[in-house]
């Protein structure tokens, strides 16, 4: 599934040495200073990940826009679902100064060799799943950006600052629909529960491998690229979630779950790793038909691409001509 | 997925995208956006960059238009502003007591 690696040249020692020292002076690297290939690739690898969420991020949430139960509720998703395309294009935007062509990210999607949030694999099967994935997933998303905003390549901090501004409203909306499930029939509560139920651990797959088995971990926040490790982000996570579920009066699908008081921290279970190497692997629920509703959107829209452009020719030469 | 060559909408110019927060304010670079012409590059920022009443004016320019300073030259290039206590108010003393401003 990963695009191939390629040899990356070596770099000069003296060089790496000053910008580790730049990295260690808390400075922000900018898209024309040097900067070791691997930060180069690494960034690249994370922010066209990242941009490719934003993007197959809308799938899960249009798949209800037709079906919202009002037209507040469909105003509110409509607008979340146009924000993630503005996240998608300030993110590819921001991984473009990096030296790489948003035609060729787009390319590594549709064709299937980039990889996207496995969160997004999973379908959403009740409008429940509406208000959870605005709680969960974009609560995840936030714990996650948050620190992001912070990193050290300057375009992605900025594009992350602008993006958490814009994600509360997600948050929001999301716990929102499941406050007045939470307050409905049994039958909405007992929806909301299901919800719960299907996205509470690929919520927490959202953070990444464990931080005993993230091989980038290291190198990445050493450069400053991560201030968290996978592990930390997903701790803080489930310590601000959990007394939000105990606010709606649901149960979080976790027997272990328990709070540690020496440590202030809830205590969680084991993570079904290997559903979380399955689904990254291709194997998820819904890996398929969203590259499929990718592909056919992309396609769909090939005409609106050339009309512009046929536009856009049309009045150069009527300026030339002028 | 095949388009025809030179079609690739990444391949669309570059512009940089500023925005006026309010009226009289100076404008600031909010991201960038590709685009086949100013006019679309003014609709995509209105629809990339604003969606929250974020400007009040917007600025679209192409991104190969724009000369920036390099990097390397950060020390020496602004040197000549730096070392110049003089053009500063602190530079210079006042009797005690003495309200200057």
């Amino acid at each position: 599934m990963t695009p191939p690696i390629r040899q990356l040249p070596a770099d000069d020692p003296a060089q790496v040495a000053a910008f580790e020292a730049r990295i260690a002076a808390g400075e922000s690297i900018e898209p024309k200073d040097w900067m070791p290939a691997r930060y180069r690739s690494q960034l690249t690898r994370m922010m066209s990940q990242h941009a490719h969420s934003e993007i197959v991020g809308m799938l899960p949430e249009g798949n209800w826009i037709t079906r919202a139960p009002s037209l507040r509720r469909k105003q509110s998703l409509i607008a979340k679902v146009q924000d993630e395309a503005g996240h998608g294009l300030y993110i590819y935007c921001g991984t473009e100064t990096l030296g790489v062509d948003r035609f060729d990210l787009f390319n590594q999607l549709l064709d299937g060799t980039a990889k996207y949030s496995s969160i997004f694999n999973y379908p959403t099967l009740s409008w429940a799943d509406m208000g959870v994935i605005g709680w969960l997933v974009d609560g995840a998303a936030i714990v996650n950006q948050t620190v992001l905003a912070k990193t050290s390549y300057g375009p992605y901090a900025r594009a992350m600052v602008r993006i958490c501004k814009e994600e509360n409203f997600h948050k929001r909306q999301g716990y929102e629909i499941c406050t007045v499930l939470a307050n409905g029939t049994p039958a909405q509560r007992a929806m909301l529960q299901d919800a719960v139920d299907r996205f509470w651990w690929p919520s927490l797959m959202m953070f990444g491998p464990s931080d005993t088995n993230s091989p980038n971990s290291g190198e990445l926040l050493r450069w400053k690229v991560k201030r968290k490790t996978n592990d930390e982000l997903r701790q803080r996570f489930v310590n601000l979630t959990v007394p939000q579920a105990q606010a709606l009066g649901i149960t979080v699908p976790d027997p272990d779950l328990r709070f540690d008081p020496e440590t202030k921290n809830w205590v969680f279970g084991e993570i079904d790793w290997s559903e979380f190497q399955q689904v990254i692997a291709g194997h998820g629920p819904c890996n398929r038909e969203r590259l499929e509703a990718r592909r056919t959107a992309h396609a769909d829209g090939a005409w609106v691409r050339a009309a512009a452009t046929a536009h856009a020719e049309k009045r150069a030469r009527r300026t030339e001509a002028a | 997925m095949a388009e025809s060559p030179g079609m690739p909408d990444s391949h669309w110019p570059l512009w940089e995208v500023f925005t006026q927060g309010t009226d009289g304010e100076p404008f600031e670079h909010a991201g960038s956006l590709h685009a086949a012409d100013a006019e679309h590059a003014l609709q995509n920022a209105r629809d990339v960059y604003t969606r929250r009443g974020e400007a009040v004016h917007l600025w679209v320019v192409p991104s190969a238009a724009i000369t920036a300073s390099a990097p390397s030259d950060a020390g020496p290039f602004f040197d000549p502003g730096n070392d110049k206590a003089y053009r500063h108010p602190q530079f210079y003393k006042a009797p005690r007591g003495v309200r200057v401003f």
